[in-house]
C-alpha cells in the first residue's frame, strides 16, 4: 500500500531509491543535461578517458585484515588545489573505500555508498555480505559511466573484512563497473604504478600489521617521489598520508602520530643512503 | 439505478476507529521510558527475528504495535525519509519531530480517505544529546499525535500499563537496570504471567554512544544487565 506524505519504494537500496525518485541527487544526476550535449558532439571527451587521476591510494592484505592508505594532495592542472584532502573513507564498521578521480563526484559517491549500506542494514535488519557490498559499489561505478565521458572519473578501491571467511578482501574496479578481486595488494591513481612496484618488491603473504602499515607508507612515499600528482609527507605543515586498518575488530584510524613516527624512521634511512 | 446507502460521516469514522482499535487491542504492549543516559524500549515479542522496535537514524528509534505488515511498511518509509533528509542536508538535521509529522499526515490521510484504516499505533522517540531533551511521540491509527514525557506506551492494554507506570510517580529518570526491571514488572503484572527474557525485545538509545546510538539488547545482554 502506498503511504501518502512518506517516501515509497520497493527495494532496500538507497541508490536505486534516489535514482528512481530523486534522480538529480545521484552523482549521475547531471547526466541528463550532459547526455544531451554529448548527443550533439558524440566524440567529445572520448579522449578524457585517459585523464590521469592525480592521486595514489593503495591497500595491502596482512595476516588479520587489510591496510588501506592514501596521500593527501588534490590538484587542478599544475596547481595544488588542496593539501589535506582525505581520500580514504570509512564506509561502515567493516569496510573502507579509497578514491581516485574528480574530487567532488568521488566524495559524493563515498557518502552515497555509506548511506547505501546503512540504509540496507536498517531496512533488512542484517548487514550486506562483503561481496554484496563490493557488487553494489560496482553498480554505482557503472551508473557513473556517462560522467566519465565528461571527464568526471570516479575510481574506487574497496576493502572489507569478510567475517564469514575471516579475512580481509580487496576489490578494484574499472570505469564500466567491472569488479575484480585482488589477492594481495593493489594501488590506483596516477602514482598507482609506482606504489605497486614498491609493494611487488616487498610484499609477503601473511605480513604482520606493523610491517604491512610500513610497506603501505613506503609505497606512498615512493609514489610521491616519482609522481607529481601524489603528495608525500609534508614535514613543514605536519601533513601526513592517512591510513586505516580493517580487521575482525572493525575499522580503526592509524593515528597521525604513529604515521609520523614511521615516516621519521623512513626518512632517516633514506638520508643515510644519500650521504 | 439503486441509491447507495447513506451513512453519516460520524458513523463512518466511528466504525473505522472501532475497527482499528480492535486490531490494535489484540497485540501486546510496548513501553518506551527515559533512563539516565537515554531511552529504553521494551516490547513483549515471542519472535526473535520479527522486530517491533527498530533503528531509524542516529538518535531516533521506532516501535510499532498492531498489524505487522502495516507498521513494517511505515518503519521502512521512515528510514527512507530519514536517510534521504540526512543525505540531502546533514545528519543533525534529521529530527523525530519531522518524522512524526510525516507519519501523522500519512496515517490521518489514510484514515479519512481509504476504506480500511491502518491497524497500527506507533512510537517515534529521539534521545537528546548535548543538553537537549528527549522527544517521544505516540501516533495513533487516525494520525493523532501525542507528545509524551517520561514514558510512553502503545499496543493492547496500553492504558492499563500507562496507569501502572504513572502510579510509580517517577520524578527522576532511573538507572537503566532499574528502568528495565520496572518495565518487565509492569508488563508481567498486566499480562498476568511471568515473562521469559527470550520473549522480550529490548533496545536502547544510548546518548553516551557516538554516531548511531541505537543498540539492541539480546536476551544474554538483558540477563547480564539484570543480574549485575
Amino acid at each position: 500500500m502506498k503511504l501518502p506524505f512518506l517516501p515509497n519504494h520497493d527495494d532496500p537500496s538507497f541508490f536505486d531509491f534516489l535514482t528512481e525518485h530523486h534522480p538529480t541527487l545521484t552523482p549521475t544526476g547531471r547526466s541528463g543535461f550532459l547526455q544531451a550535449q554529448a548527443a550533439v558532439e558524440p566524440m567529445r571527451g572520448a579522449g578524457s578517458m585517459s585523464i590521469p587521476h592525480a592521486t595514489t591510494v593503495l591497500a595491502i592484505k596482512y595476516q588479520q585484515g587489510v591496510v588501506i592508505a592514501g596521500d593527501r594532495r588534490a590538484t587542478e592542472g599544475f596547481q595544488i588545489a588542496e593539501r589535506r584532502i582525505e581520500k580514504v573513507f570509512k564506509i561502515d564498521e567493516y569496510s573502507a573505500m579509497a578514491i581516485a578521480g574528480a574530487a567532488g563526484p568521488c566524495i559524493e559517491m563515498a557518502k552515497l555508498f555509506q548511506v547505501e549500506l546503512e540504509h540496507y542494514e536498517k531496512l533488512e535488519g542484517v548487514q550486506l555480505s562483503c561481496e554484496g557490498k563490493a557488487n553494489k559499489l560496482g553498480q554505482m561505478v557503472k551508473a557513473n559511466l556517462p560522467m566519465v565521458f565528461q571527464g568526471l572519473v570516479v575510481m574506487p578501491l574497496y576493502v572489507g573484512y569478510d567475517r564469514k571467511r575471516a579475512e580481509g578482501r580487496i576489490y578494484k574496479y574499472d570505469l564500466a563497473g567491472g569488479r575484480y578481486e585482488e589477492s594481495d595488494y593493489h594501488a590506483i591513481g596516477s602514482g598507482g604504478k609506482d606504489a605497486r612496484n614498491t609493494m611487488r618488491e616487498h610484499f609477503l603473504k601473511g605480513l604482520a600489521e606493523p610491517d604491512a602499515l610500513k610497506l603501505a607508507l613506503l609505497a606512498l612515499y615512493n609514489a610521491a617521489d616519482d609522481d607529481v600528482g601524489t603528495g608525500g609527507p609534508d614535514l613543514v605543515r605536519g601533513i601526513y598520508p592517512t591510513a586505516k586498518i580493517v580487521n575482525a575488530t572493525g575499522i580503526t584510524d592509524v593515528s597521525d602520530q604513529q604515521i609520523r613516527g614511521i615516516y621519521d624512521g623512513l626518512i632517516a634511512t633514506r638520508r643515510s643512503k644519500e650521504n | 439505478m439503486p441509491m447507495p446507502y447513506y451513512v453519516s460521516p460520524e458513523q463512518m469514522m466511528q466504525d473505522k476507529a472501532e475497527y482499528a482499535k480492535k486490531g490494535i487491542a489484540k497485540g501486546r504492549s510496548i513501553i518506551a521510558i527515559e533512563y539516565v543516559n537515554g531511552i529504553l524500549l521494551v516490547a513483549e515479542n515471542p519472535s526473535a527475528s520479527l522486530y517491533k522496535i527498530s533503528e531509524i537514524y542516529d538518535s531516533i528509534a521506532f516501535a510499532g504495535a498492531g498489524k505487522y505488515s502495516e507498521f513494517e511498511n511505515l518503519r521502512k518509509a521512515g528510514i527512507r525519509h530519514a536517510d534521504l533528509k540526512g543525505f540531502i542536508y546533514s545528519r543533525e538535521d534529521v529530527t523525530a519531530r519531522s518524522l512524526a509529522n510525516g507519519y501523522s499526515q500519512s496515517l490521518g490521510t489514510i484514515f479519512s480517505q481509504e476504506l480500511k484504516p491502518l491497524e497500527v499505533e506507533i512510537l517515534v522517540v529521539q534521545v537528546g544529546h548535548n543538553g537537549q531533551a528527549n522527544e517521544m511521540y505516540r501516533i495513533s491509527f487516525d494520525g493523532s499525535i501525542i507528545d509524551e514525557r517520561t514514558f510512553a506506551v502503545i499496543g493492547g492494554k496500553s492504558e492499563a500499563v500507562q496507569a501502572l507506570l504513572k502510579e510509580k510517580g517517577l520524578t527522576q529518570p532511573p538507572e537503566l537496570q532499574a528502568a528495565l526491571t520496572f518495565c518487565i514488572a509492569a508488563l508481567e503484572q498486566i499480562g498476568n504471567q511471568k515473562l521469559s527474557l527470550e520473549s522480550l525485545e529490548v533496545a536502547v538509545l544510548d546518548r553516551t554512544r557516538d554516531g548511531r546510538r541505537f543498540r539492541r539488547l539480546s536476551p544474554i545482554d538483558t540477563k547480564q544487565l539484570l543480574t549485575t
